[in-house]
């Protein structure tokens, strides 16, 4: 069944399916990646952002992306005052390992069941006009449900790359991902400075609950489908590497959609996941992660 | 006659007016009174299939009401006692022991969908209950439980029957279709829907081009559908839950599948919600129903019913209008109750005895099981979608959008073939 067209098609969806999931995962390369906390409730925050957006393009016709961009400082204040909470019962006491996975499991459930109490758990779908529609390029179709997430996600990832790499704050959340105690030593404030990634971190999933809207529906408790996958990425880019997890969200991605195309879509998950535990094997420290 | 005496004979003859109407009024207050009959159950309230399970959850309330108001089962009240499984069927074995342990009910009936009734049956089987089943597929296969009686009118040989409609209606157009793509989901349901689709196209003589399941959590489903087109079909059957359908339909729209009959047992496509928002990408889609508002199925009560649903489900975030599962979760509790009203008892044998030979009247028409519990004939409809405007939601509520095709019985149009997109 093997055809040049399949192979350019299968190659193209899945680069804009890792995309997408670059989108899901970045915010967790900061929170899991370089503050080391656990925040298993990072896909709960996704679907609540995808229920805001799904409320505003309801009720207001807004683009489920413009929607994203002008929640997310909402989201960042909201992820500043958890890890605020998490800080003052958990991190300073040392209690984080166990008792802060059990922290945000909590979250993640609240967030779930005050989705269930107040919109219910029917689907939730969005209305935009590139839903459905298609650019032929060749033999290549690219649907604009799939390539609008990528555009968004790549410019996600670029835009907190260079924050991270070019501003004080930002090189201040890769100083105390390196190294706490020193970054304090040269009078900086861990903790703020924890406190301000975990609200950016936080801040982008307002924009990925958009872009997964935008690829289907949404219901109160999907989120969990994604935890395994993004967890799966942020170690295989190398445990807060920004490039390094853009290029394993689009390697899992390419291979997901390879394999869906010419060996069966149940192998996906199996062939993804392979690919994490023969790259951990050759490089445990993941494909960008410091040696 | 003094005054003191007078006074005497008014008052006590107030005291017997107002005892008479005390008496009169006691009479359905006593039954009310009485031990009500308990009927325990779990749902998935939350979770993947807490959509049908709410909705499923208030068409069983509606009943309840409904019976109450005409004086209970037996003289007495009915009462609920039902617990949220979340959509894991590892819980429902300990809560269905909590029902019949703790609780004492008096009746059960199941929760909602295959994966969720089958770990029911042990327990239920254990105590020889008879076990009104809602929306399961094929479960009694495996169990072959005499007391098990099944709403969802898969008909006697569910696997196979499920799809035979799509099948048989198929082979009546003209050029014969000759080859088939089959594509389910990795989940219990949709392999039983694709093991019976693959027996059928085998009967039929149909050529398989394509059989391959994928991961429920699949996000992007266009590699798969182009993967399906590269076998170029006739025939493409699909078995998908709601996130699957809607992720299927958009990849065929977009990648613009060429095939003469798509569609077969994707769940979500019933669902007021997602048929408003897939709107024309639906048109040509031939897909499994149980019930839709076409003239040829207007059973005695089911408008009524659906009117205090769509009441009842007002801003509960459901299915608003209520067409697939919520007339079969009524219907499920009436046979039990016709039942119970006709044996005047609860004995679970003279009930399943009463179950297996009468024929009952519901809102989704007349009921009659076959041995195995499941409906003695099948009534899967086959339906397709019919020129759905974008957008709009209240079009589902009215004739013409889902015209059924299959079975003869209760067609309301015929086929549009072949479909194109």
């Amino acid at each position: 069944m093997f055809s040049f067209d399949l192979l350019a098609n299968g190659l193209v969806a899945g680069i804009l399916l890792g995309g997408f999931y670059a989108a899901v995962a970045i915010g967790l390369a900061i929170t899991f990646g370089q503050l080391d906390i656990v925040n298993i409730a990072h896909p709960a925050f996704v679907i609540a952002g995808s229920y805001i957006a799904w409320i505003l393009n309801s009720r207001l016709g807004l683009d489920p992306v413009l929607i994203g961009v002008l929640v997310a400082p909402v989201f960042f204040f909201v992820g500043a005052a958890i890890y605020r909470v998490y800080y003052a019962a958990f991190e300073r006491t040392g209690q984080e390992s166990l008792s802060g996975l059990a922290f945000f499991f909590g979250v993640m459930f609240i967030i779930e069941v005050a989705l269930i109490l107040v919109y219910g758990v029917d689907y939730r779908l969005v209305t935009t006009g590139y839903i459905g529609a298609t650019i032929e390029i060749g033999v290549v179709g690219i649907p604009l449900r799939m390539l609008v997430p990528f555009l968004v996600a790549s410019a996600l990832t670029a835009g907190i790359y260079l924050y991270l790499s070019r501003t004080f704050m930002g090189r201040a959340i890769l100083a105390v991902a390196q190294d706490r105690l020193a970054l304090q030593l040269m009078g900086a404030d861990p903790v703020r400075v924890k406190q301000f990634a975990f609200g950016l971190a936080i801040a982008t999933t307002a924009i990925a609950g958009a872009l997964l809207i935008i690829i289907g529906p949404v219901e109160p408790s999907v989120g969990r489908q994604y935890i395994g996958r993004v967890f799966a990425i942020v170690v295989l880019g190398g445990m807060g590497s920004i490039p390094g997890m853009f290029i394993a969200a689009m390697i899992l991605g390419v291979a997901e959609s390879l394999v869906a195309s010419f060996m069966g879509p149940s192998w996906a998950p199996a062939i993804a996941f392979g690919l994490l535990l023969l790259t951990l094997a050759v490089r445990p420290s993941g494909l960008f992660g410091r040696q | 006659m003094s005054d003191t005496i007078k006074w005497m004979l008014h008052f006590a003859g107030r005291v017997l007016g107002a005892l008479t109407i005390a008496l009169a009024l006691a009479g359905p207050a006593a039954a009310q009174e009485k031990k009500p009959i308990k009927i325990g159950f779990s749902m998935a309230l939350t979770g993947g299939l807490a959509g049908a399970g709410k909705a499923a959850l208030i068409a069983m309330e509606i009943w309840r009401d409904d019976v109450n108001k005409k004086g209970g089962l037996l003289g007495r009240p009915v009462e609920f006692v039902y617990y949220d499984d979340a959509t894991q069927p590892a819980k429902v074995p300990g809560i269905y022991s909590k029902l019949l342990d703790v609780d004492k009910v008096d009746l059960v009936v199941s929760s909602y969908g295959t994966n969720e009734i089958a770990p029911a049956m042990p327990i239920v089987m254990r105590k020889k209950l008879v076990f009104p089943s809602l929306f399961g597929l094929a479960v009694n296969d495996e169990f072959n439980y005499d007391r098990y009686f099944q709403i969802m009118p898969a008909g006697p040989r569910p696997k196979t029957d499920w799809s035979r409609g799509f099948f048989e209606l198929a082979l009546a157009q003209k050029p014969r279709p000759t080859t088939i793509a089959i594509v389910a989901a990795d989940a219990e349901f949709a392999l039983n829907a694709a093991a019976g689709a693959r027996e059928n196209a085998k009967k039929f003589g149909l050529k398989i081009v394509y059989d391959r399941t994928y991961p429920p959590a699949t996000t992007d489903f266009t590699p798969i559908v182009r993967a399906i087109q590269a076998t170029n079909p006739d025939i493409v059957y699909v078995g998908s839950y709601p996130p699957d359908s809607t992720g299927m339909v958009k990849a065929a729209n977009e990648v613009g599948l060429k095939t003469k009959l798509f569609g077969g047992g994707m769940v979500g496509l019933q669902f007021a919600a997602i048929q408003k928002n897939l709107g024309p990408m639906l048109n040509g889609i031939v897909n499994y129903d149980f019930w839709v508002p076409e003239p040829t199925l207007r059973f005695p009560g089911v408008e009524e019913f659906l009117a205090k649903y769509k009441e009842a489900a007002k801003d509960k975030g459901v299915d608003p209008l209520g067409h697939y599962l919520p007339p079969y979760a009524y219907a499920y509790l009436e046979v039990l109750a016709q039942s119970v009203e006709a044996v005047k008892s609860l004995d679970q044998a003279k009930l399943a005895a009463h179950m297996h030979k009468t024929t009952f009247d519901t809102v989704v028409g007349k009921v009659k099981f076959g041995k195995n519990g499941e409906w003695e004939r099948s009534r899967v409809l086959f339906v397709q979608f019919r020129d759905v405007k974008p957008d709009n939601l209240e079009q589902f509520a009215g004739p013409g959008k889902r015209v059924v095709l299959h079975p003869k019985e209760w067609k309301s149009g015929d086929i549009v073939y072949p479909y194109k997109k």
